[in-house]
Parts: structure tokens; sequence; C-alpha cells
């Protein structure tokens, strides 16, 4: 997220802005903005802390007495570990074959021209528009008629298809736009496609290859339909999926719940501060010629 | 003769990456998203509960019960609900902040970056931080209410209100998501446009009207198809607040797809829901390019 203007002339020292009410009022109201995305994500934080009795009269301020144990007992439980590796396994391999996959498709898009090809490209393309959700009992049935049901394939394979649309749209533009003569170049030179695919394409793509690969990671680590579906084993639920059982077993215990929400949205914090470039770049790539 | 060799190879090359390249994308595609929505259609046409085979030809009979039902009229209603909840409220909400935060001040970055973190929580844990945020004991609401004097309201008990305290949520969690895409827009824009307009005498909210917002239209566009099909698909967000709920108050098209259609393994009716839902997204999204996005 760059900060900068980008169409800014140097020379204009205060750029006008283009909106720009009275201060006061524009600060009252981004306080009002504030106070309503805030609170609900302090109070939850904070209300883990709290025992049962207190979280109930004194629900938004700092706890009283610090209960370290919520936390400790659910960073100590196996569940808790077990669900973040199912979370971690199912998206990392969602990541990988969407990398593998999309790039090689995006690259042949991209490369090389053949009969069918803008066909081809059209045909996936169509899959922007193809919601999983209309499609999730016959997904079900594929699964399980290829065995995969209660697997970790069986989310993996459908989540990898779902994003091949956006991914190979991505990447093939991007592709697109690396010098032509370099591949001709190579071409002349012996190298094949393939190689230089590998050895040129791929090396000099890794920012989008991070983007695509980012987004692709969230969806994954955030999704809840198809492995809803796909799986029936506890011990196989990615954190969406154990959150909600959890919360079940500990219906009222909200104190609990709580802390059990910080320490699974945590991991999504973290990777969103450290990847916070490649998912807005994904996002605003994606929208704004998408 | 270094031109013909130039010519065979990339021939025979390109040969090799197309047949080793395309497959594995086009068969997944082919399998897990292009099949399961045919077959939708096929589906639909039995009484099936997804063993054996399907047998039982019902012809339209699913639709005819989807189009009967009650819950699937209020999903339908709610889904709408949402979608002008998204456009008359979340857009120009975010459309404002992106005005006041695409400004250089100190916090602005900071401020984006709070106000886009809602979008990047899963739906799940978002709903679940909501359902204690309403919860009529424990939750923030109901402490406000104590505060002064009055009886905590159980919002997601009630059917008259849960598909209200539903749509505050979908505000609070994708408002940022079309704020950073208004943002980066804004960036992009010609300054030296809005900066010839004040010169030539134009106010704030003139400048606004008749240079910024027009030349943002095409975002706005695009912002109004991603806040409709997303408001067509909503569902993770339902389930860990109301489950669709109570008495089928809060459902949308695709919570009744999974509570009336996946839970009970009705695969006919089921895939019935999906097709309906499937055209109506297929449909406005035809529409919406040929009307709205002809120039893009």
């Amino acid at each position: 997220m760059s900060s900068t203007h980008l169409a800014t002339p140097a020379r204009l020292e205060t750029p006008a802005p283009a909106f720009d009410p009275a201060g006061p009022a524009r600060a009252l109201f981004l306080a009002l903005v504030v106070v309503f995305v805030a609170t609900p994500l302090v109070a939850t934080v904070l209300g883990g802390f709290k025992g049962l009795g207190e979280l109930r009269v004194n629900p938004f301020g700092l706890p009283d007495a610090w209960e370290w144990r919520n936390y400790a007992d659910i960073l100590l439980s196996r569940r808790y570990w077990q669900m973040l590796e199912n979370s971690l396994i199912i998206s990392s391999l969602t990541v990988v074959l969407t990398l593998i996959v999309a790039s090689m498709a995006a690259f042949v898009f991209a490369h090389v021209k053949f009969y069918g090809s803008t066909m081809l490209l059209n045909y996936i393309t169509m899959g922007l528009l193809f919601p999983a959700a209309t499609a999730i009992l016959p997904l079900f049935i594929k699964v399980r008629d290829l065995g995969l049901l209660d697997t970790y394939f069986g989310v993996v394979l459908p989540q990898v298809a779902f994003s091949l649309a956006m991914s190979i749209l991505l990447l093939r533009r991007f592709f697109k736009d690396l010098p032509h003569e370099l591949l001709e170049a190579a071409l002349v030179d012996g190298c094949s496609y393939i190689a230089f695919f590998r050895f040129v394409t791929l090396p000099l793509s890794r920012p989008i290859l991070a983007t695509v690969g980012t987004i692709a990671f969230v969806n994954s680590w955030n999704s809840y339909l198809v492995p809803l579906v796909m799986l029936n084993s506890d011990s196989l639920y990615p954190w969406p999926l154990g959150i909600m059982v959890y919360q079940g077993e500990y219906s009222s215990e909200w104190n609990l719940i709580l802390a059990y929400i910080t320490l699974t949205i945590l991991p999504t914090i973290l990777l969103f501060l450290a990847a916070q470039k490649h998912i807005v770049a994904g996002l605003t790539a994606g929208a704004v010629k998408g | 003769m270094a031109v013909i060799a130039a010519r065979r190879v990339p021939r025979d090359g390109s040969l090799t990456a197309v047949l080793l390249f395309l497959p594995p994308a086009l068969l997944l595609f082919t399998l897990f998203v292009v099949l399961p929505i045919g077959e939708a259609a096929w589906y639909s046409g039995f009484n099936w509960n997804g063993f054996g085979s399907p047998t039982k030809w019902v012809g339209f009979d699913n639709y005819r019960a989807v189009l009967d039902s009650r819950a699937f009229g209020l999903a339908f209603r709610n889904n709408i609900l949402i979608i002008l909840v998204s456009l008359l409220v979340q857009l120009p909400l975010a459309l404002t902040l992106a005005l006041l935060l695409a400004e250089k001040f100190r916090g602005a970055v900071a401020l984006r970056m709070l106000f886009f973190m809602p979008y990047v929580l899963a739906e799940i844990a978002t709903g679940l931080i909501f359902s204690f945020v309403y919860d009529g004991d424990y939750g923030l609401l109901a402490s406000i209410y104590r505060l002064f004097g009055a009886e905590a309201p159980h919002l997601l008990a009630s059917p008259d209100t849960s598909m209200l305290a539903i749509l505050i949520v979908i505000v609070w969690k994708y408002f940022g998501f079309h704020m950073m895409l208004f943002i980066a827009a804004l960036q992009s824009l010609d300054r030296n446009l809005i900066e010839a307009a004040r010169i030539d005498g134009a106010g704030r909210l003139q400048t606004l009207r008749y240079i910024v917002i027009p030349l943002l239209y095409p975002t706005i566009r695009l912002s109004v198809f991603f806040a409709v099909v997303g408001s067509l698909q909503l569902f993770d967000l339902v389930m860990p607040l109301t489950r669709g709920g109570p008495a089928d108050s809060s459902n949308t098209m695709v919570s009744f797809l999974y509570n009336f259609g996946v839970t009970r393994m009705r695969v006919g009716f089921g895939s019935a829901v999906g097709v309906i839902l499937f055209v109506i997204c297929v449909t406005f999204a035809f529409t919406y390019k040929r009307w709205f996005m002809r120039d893009e």
C-alpha cells in the first residue's frame, strides 16, 4: 500500500485535496468509524483475559484480574495446534498447486499461439462467474466418487480449481508484459519453452507469484463451506470448522470462546501484516482491470 | 539456415509446452468447476439422496418445491436486502472514507489498515465475534442497554431483528474492501485535472461532484458489481450468527441451500436451488457487463 500519489507531479508542493471538509467534522466522523470497527476486536482480545463473571459486568474495559489461564489452556491443548496444522497443510497444498498449475497454463496463454487458444482462455475466464456454492452437492458427490472424501485433497483440489480462473488471468497479464524479445532470443539460441518458463519467466515473476499465492492462501485459510461439506473427522478440521465445534461445546463460556477466537485470528492478522502489500496489490490488480 | 531453424524449433517446443502445461489446469477446472455445474442441472430433475444412481425423474418438481417454499422466499428477500444495504449504506460509506483517507495526513495509512482489517478476517471469526457483541447476557450491546437501565435485546434470537443484526455485520466486514478499491483508484487519478478545476474557481464540493466522482465511475461500477455478486453468495457469515434462524428469518439463498439441501442430502432439491442461484448470478453478470461496463 503506497501512500504516494502516483500521478502527482513533483512540482506541486501541496496537491489540492479532492475532498476536505472542515477538520473537526472529519475527525469526529473518522473517530466514530474507528470506534465502530475497533470495539468488537479489542473487546474480543480483552474478553479472553477475563473471568466469566467479570466479562458480564465489564465487557469493555481492561480486566481486573488477568486470566492468562484462558489463553494458556488453549495453547497447551492438542486440538488447537492440530487445527492450525490442518489449516496450514490444506492452505499450503492449495497455494503450491494453484501456483504450479496456474502459472503453467498462464505461460502457454501468454506466449504460445495455437489453434483454440482464445476459446480455451474464454472457457477458463467463465470460472470467474461461478460461485462454488451453486454446485456444492454435485461437487460433494464427485469428491466422494473419487474416494477423496474426508481427505485433505478433497478440500484442496476443489479450492485449487476454483482459484484457477483469477490466478491464470493475473499471471497471464504479467507474463505478457515481460519483454517478448527475451523469449525470442532464447528460442533462437535453442532454449525450449519449458526451460524458458522454468529459468526465466518464473524467477522474473516473483512479485505476481507472491500476490497470487497470498490471495490463494487467504481464501483457503478462511474458507468454510468446502471443508464443511468434504470433511467428517474432527481431526482433519481446519480452524474455521474447529472453532465452530469449540463454540458449540463451550456455548455460554464466552471468555474461553473469545480467547479461542483471538488465538485463531492471530495468525490471520500476522499474515496480513506480513503480506499486506501483496494482498492489496492482488485486490486492486484483480479489481481495477479484471 | 538460421531462420529455418529458428522457425522450426519454437514450433516443436511450443507444442510440447501446450501439451504439457495446459492439461492440468483444464482437467482440474473441468472436473471440479464446470462438470459439477452441469451435473447440478441434471440432478435437479431427480428426487435423489445421493446414493446409487439417480433414477427417480421428477422433472421440474424440485424447482416448483423451491419456489413454493416460504423459507426460500424469505432467503431471496434477504439477499435483496443485503444487496440494497451494500449499495446504499456500504458503498457511500466506503467512498466517503476513501476520499478522506486518500489524503496524506498523519495516521491515514494506519486508519486504512484498521478499516481493511475486518475484510481479512474469516467470515466465521467475524460471525463469532459478533455473536458475542449481540449476546443478550454477556454481549457488548447488552451492557450498553444495561447502562441505561434497559432490558437487553436478543437481536439474533428474534425473527424481527436477526436480519438487521446480520446487515450491520456485513457493513462492518466489507466496507474496507471497497474503501481500498476507491483509494487505489483515487491515487491513480490525474491530479492536474483537480488542480485545474480548483484554479478555475470550483469549490471542493463542485470539484468532487463534477471531476472526482465522474473519474471514479469505472471503479464505482466495479464496486457495485462485487457488492452484488458477493451479496448473492453470502453464507459463511450467517452460519456462526444465526444458521439462518430463527424461523428461517435470516437465511440467504446459499444457507437455504445448505440447510435444506446439503444437510439432508436432498441432492435434487439442493441442486435446483444451486441452479436458480447460478442463473441469477450469471444473468446479473452478463446484463451488468452489457449495460454498465461496455467500455471496459
